[in-house]
């Protein structure tokens, strides 16, 4: 077959396809790494608010398929909700429609983020910021409200100012 | 010298070698470039769509002699794969015919070779675009039309075939129809009589069909304020009109009418003879469809006028708009994209026949055409492409959909509430609830306040309780649904008459110490087992209630939470259940928990089939149950009935798979062993029979027990509304009540989501419960059901 029509027909279109991330953790080669991720069933969601809670993600991502479990991201430190997570998938095709269908959209009025994981293994869960947080929330110069306010060096500029 | 030799040897060797994988892979350059080419031909560039056409047909003119067959093939994918652009590689077959007419007659020999084949194998939407394709090549003058004409006639006579489900007639009927738009006026201009004679036929035909079926496709039961036809006598209806209007129409482009001085001179091919494959059983043909219609021209604004509903041009568009959508749902952004860039965009009012046909393929009957998540992110990216009209027009589709919800089907209230809460998801919240007051004052089982409170519902499990409450005025909170807490009765006040309430403590504080499950058993076992005087009863109720709820209750601040509540103690909860009575009752005291947290139940049944502590049968009978009854027109209900029945079919389906391809396995080693060949290292996965055997009995039983789940539901929804009629007879009242149309929905929803399952069973449900004895009311549903395939 016409080979842009037959990646069309498997559905193998541009939305779907890994992205240049890559996370450096990992443990295993680069071609294990692509390989588990072009099978995973699990996506990262990442600019969630630190307030949305795991009933919420099951929700919209339960609208493009069955949702096995969701593993809400933690600050390393206070083990709370610090702005991402892992949502796994009984199969692929409906961790493709999420990808398609619900990453960039809205959820607790923020656009979220999807991107293929090579799949949860325990400690994925916390964040890997030098506070206990993700690492973005570190040097963030902006105010979100939704993520505790400044990023924390410069909450850290503020508290010594005062 | 002997190193020299062997030097120029390999010099040799590597040198044609290297040639070799050069060539190779400039033929893959080549053939990537013919492809991307043609495949994109047609779409938007900076110069004529002609001239573009014109270039192209010289480079492919030039690549014939190496790459006929290639490009024979591409452009027969192009038929079924973008046949929004038919009349695009119309004009381009037509061209490279007249530059070299072996290659034409290749192409055909190609297309009606591939036209049998979707025939025989049943895929009769690429067969339709085939025959359509097929048909606009007289207009290239690729084809004579006479020949046309005969397989047209070909495939008419279907209809006068004996004994064969009308669908099999219908579905040729609407091939033909479907493509006449395109080739009508040649026809019309060069076979008159023979035209006409076709048409006759297929008048004939029209005139005789069924209609069963209609009632259980259409997503308003009323008529008002427009009709909703059924496709094959709405297109008929369109198709006289066409001719009324001598076979001119206004929509379609044709290209190959710039080249007609270029195209006129060619010869042309006749096809072969193009005779149906017989009809079997097997075979699957198209189901019938009911055509959607929200809006006529009286709602657009004036400048632009939306053909009327038996115009052809509204067929047209509507099925254009269709094929944009299927070439490009999997992406989002082109595909609005591509939507808003129709050809012909500014005569029409667009953005209106887009909503009606976007909303016209959420609520199709029996399926949503593609993923309903699909649609909402869809108009959402429509909305943001077309920010100052988009919004508006898609309002007021949601103003008439609101307005016309009291005769609309259940299924598509159901999505309604879905698209709707996903929508307002995405625009914080915001609407204007007010003008939906009218909703309060009525009755809180009629559509308008259930589809409100269902909203609510779905939006507070999108956000929170508080922000639900802050985004409906004050009035509208008496539809506003519960905070979802858990409710342990072992902890409220009064629980200290209750039986339970100290072994409940006990087990909770030794919970939380982390005992393990042979402690949390040894605990219950103090529990007395006669609660009641039902001692007959083969399960402790009290020992379930006590560990269900307390478990629960421990795992409540999260799906999480309880998730690793039920995985840890799985065993005892499964020793706890055996008898689907118990089971019965496990959810029973799951519900007294949760009743306030829909999405937790949902959550929760999901779990408790999926690790098996609960069977299918036990969640049918629980919601068919009493203590159901309050919340059996709820919506979430039906999340679990319906994911019950799916849960019910993958386990069938993947049985299936185990046992077919253990057989295969095994036919491949026997053969294998026939042949003598060595089987060394080809034993390990090779099942024996007698495992075979366990693997069949396995799927006998999970089919034995999808069967019985169907029989299940189907005569709980008997007896419930055969008590409904008979009561309301009795009592001389109007059985036709809110909830009645409610619950018999639901019945026609069973049928239809799950129809190609329920197929299979039909001859039992015939037998066993659609008998002739029960109300006509009921019997009915299951006869339209029937129809759909008949």
């Amino acid at each position: 077959m016409s080979r842009s029509l037959n990646q069309r027909a498997k559905g193998k279109t541009s939305s779907v396809q890994i992205s240049t991330y890559r996370d450096q953790h990992f443990k295993g080669s680069r071609n294990d790494q692509d390989h588990l991720l072009i099978q995973s069933t699990t996506l990262y969601v990442g600019n969630l608010s630190f307030y949305t809670t795991e009933e919420q993600i099951f929700e919209l991502f339960s609208r493009s398929g069955d949702v096995k479990r969701v593993i809400m991201g933690l600050d390393k430190v206070r083990k709370t909700p610090c702005g991402f997570c892992f949502v796994e998938y009984y199969v692929r095709e409906d961790a493709e429609n999420a990808v398609r269908y619900v990453n960039s959209t809205r959820l607790d009025d923020r656009i979220i983020r999807t991107d293929w994981d090579a799949g949860f293994r325990e400690g994925r869960q916390y964040g890997r910021g030098k506070s206990g947080g993700q690492v973005r929330d570190e040097y963030r110069s902006d105010f979100d409200e939704g993520r505790g306010g400044y990023g924390k060096i410069v909450i850290n500029k503020i508290r010594t100012r005062d | 010298m002997s190193r020299r030799r062997r030097e120029s040897y390999s010099d040799d060797e590597d040198d044609s070698s290297r040639h070799k994988r050069r060539r190779t892979s400039d033929d893959v350059n080549i053939e990537d470039r013919l492809d991307s080419l043609i495949t994109r031909v047609g779409e938007k560039s900076t110069s004529s769509l002609e001239s573009n056409l014109e270039g192209l047909a010289s480079v492919l003119e030039a690549d014939l002699p190496n790459y006929k067959d290639k490009i024979i093939k591409i452009l027969c994918d192009c038929v079924i794969y973008l046949p929004e652009k038919i009349t695009v590689y119309t004009t381009l077959v037509g061209l490279l015919n007249a530059k070299n007419y072996n290659c034409g007659g290749e192409f055909t020999e190609l297309i009606v070779r591939n036209l049998k084949d979707y025939l025989k194998t049943g895929k009769f939407e690429d067969a339709r675009m085939t025959v359509r394709f097929i048909a606009d090549l007289v207009n290239c003058h690729v084809l004579v039309a006479g020949s046309v004409l005969q397989m047209f006639d070909n495939l008419i006579e279907v209809t006068l075939e004996d004994n064969i489900p009308q669908v099999r007639s219908d579905f040729y009927v609407y091939a033909v129809l479907s493509a006449l738009p395109y080739v009508g006026r040649e026809l019309f201009e060069k076979k008159e009589q023979e035209l006409n004679k076709l048409l006759q036929t297929i008048e004939n035909y029209i005139s005789k069909r069924h209609h069963i079926h209609v009632p259980s496709l259409r997503v308003w039961s009323s008529d008002d304020p427009h009709p909703q036809e059924e496709y094959l006598d709405c297109l008929w209806a369109q198709i006289k009109n066409l001719r009324n209007n001598k076979w001119m129409e206004k929509q379609i482009s044709r290209p190959y009418n710039a080249f007609d001085s270029v195209l006129c001179d060619a010869l042309q091919h006749t096809l072969p003879q193009i005779i149906p494959p017989s009809h079997n059983d097997e075979i699957k043909y198209p189901l019938p469809m009911v055509v959607f219609r929200i809006f006529d021209y009286t709602d657009v604004p004036e400048g632009t006028v939306l053909p009327g509903s038996h115009a052809i041009e509204r067929y047209l568009i509507e099925e254009h708009l269709q094929k944009i959508i299927d070439s490009n749902f999997l992406e989002r952004k082109e595909c609005a994209a591509a939507l808003l860039s129709f050809p012909t965009k500014n005569k029409l009012p667009l953005n209106y026949i887009i909503i009606e046909t976007l909303f016209a393929e959420l609520f199709n009957l029996p399926k949503e055409r593609h993923l309903e998540l699909f649609y909402g992110v869809l108009l959402i990216e429509l909305c943001k492409l077309q920010p100052s009209t988009m919004p508006q027009v898609l309002a007021q589709a949601t103003e008439m959909l609101f307005e016309r919800i009291d005769t609309m089907h259940t299924i598509c209230i159901e999505r309604f509430v879905n698209w709707f809460s996903y929508h307002l998801s995405m625009f914080q919240f915001r609407w204007s609830w007010d003008d939906w007051s009218v909703c309060l004052e009525q009755d809180p089982n009629n559509p308008k306040p259930r589809f409100v409170h269902e909203v609510l519902h779905k939006i507070l499990r999108l956000s929170y309780h508080q922000r639900v409450m802050e985004s409906v005025p004050e009035s509208f909170h008496c539809l506003l649904p519960l905070k979802p807490q858990p409710c342990y009765k072992y902890e409220q006040e009064g629980a200290g008459s209750l039986p339970g309430t100290m072994k409940a403590h006990a087990l909770m504080s030794a919970i939380k110490s982390k005992c393990t499950p042979e402690e949390a058993a040894q605990i219950l076992k103090e529990l007395p087992s006669d609660m009641s005087d039902d001692n007959d009863l083969s399960f402790n109720p009290l020992k379930i209630d006590v560990f269900v709820s307390t478990l629960l209750y421990l795992g409540s601040k999260s799906f999480s939470h309880s998730f690793a509540a039920l995985a840890k103690f799985h065993p005892l909860l499964k020793s706890l259940a055996e008898t689907e009575e118990s089971q019965i009752y496990l959810l029973k005291t799951l519900y007294s928990v949760w009743k306030s947290h829909q999405q937790m139940l949902v959550v929760l049944v999901d779990k408790l089939l999926r690790t098996q502590i609960v069977e299918c049968s036990a969640v049918a009978n629980w919601l068919f149950s009493d203590s159901m009854k309050q919340d059996f027109i709820s919506g979430y209900l039906w999340e679990i009935m319906h994911s019950t029945i799916k849960k019910m079919s993958k386990q069938v389906d993947k049985l299936q798979k185990e046992v077919d391809e253990g057989r295969d396995r095994l036919d491949a080693q026997r053969r294998r062993a026939a042949d003598g060949l060595d089987m060394d290292g080809y034993d390990e996965d090779i099942p024996t029979t007698e495992m075979i055997d366990r693997m069949e009995e396995k799927l006998e039983s999970a089919i034995s027990q999808q069967k019985s789940l169907f029989l299940i539901i189907f005569q709980r929804f008997i007896i419930l509304l055969t008590e409904h009629l008979a009561r309301c007879e009795s009592e001389g009242i109007d059985y036709n009540t809110a909830w009645y149309k409610w619950v018999i929905e639901r019945l026609q929803q069973v049928f239809l989501q799950h129809h190609t399952l329920v197929y299979k069973y039909v001859m039992t449900l015939e037998e066993l419960l659609f008998t002739s004895n029960i109300d006509i009311h009921i019997l009915e549903v299951f006869q339209q059901f029937c129809s759909l395939r008949s």
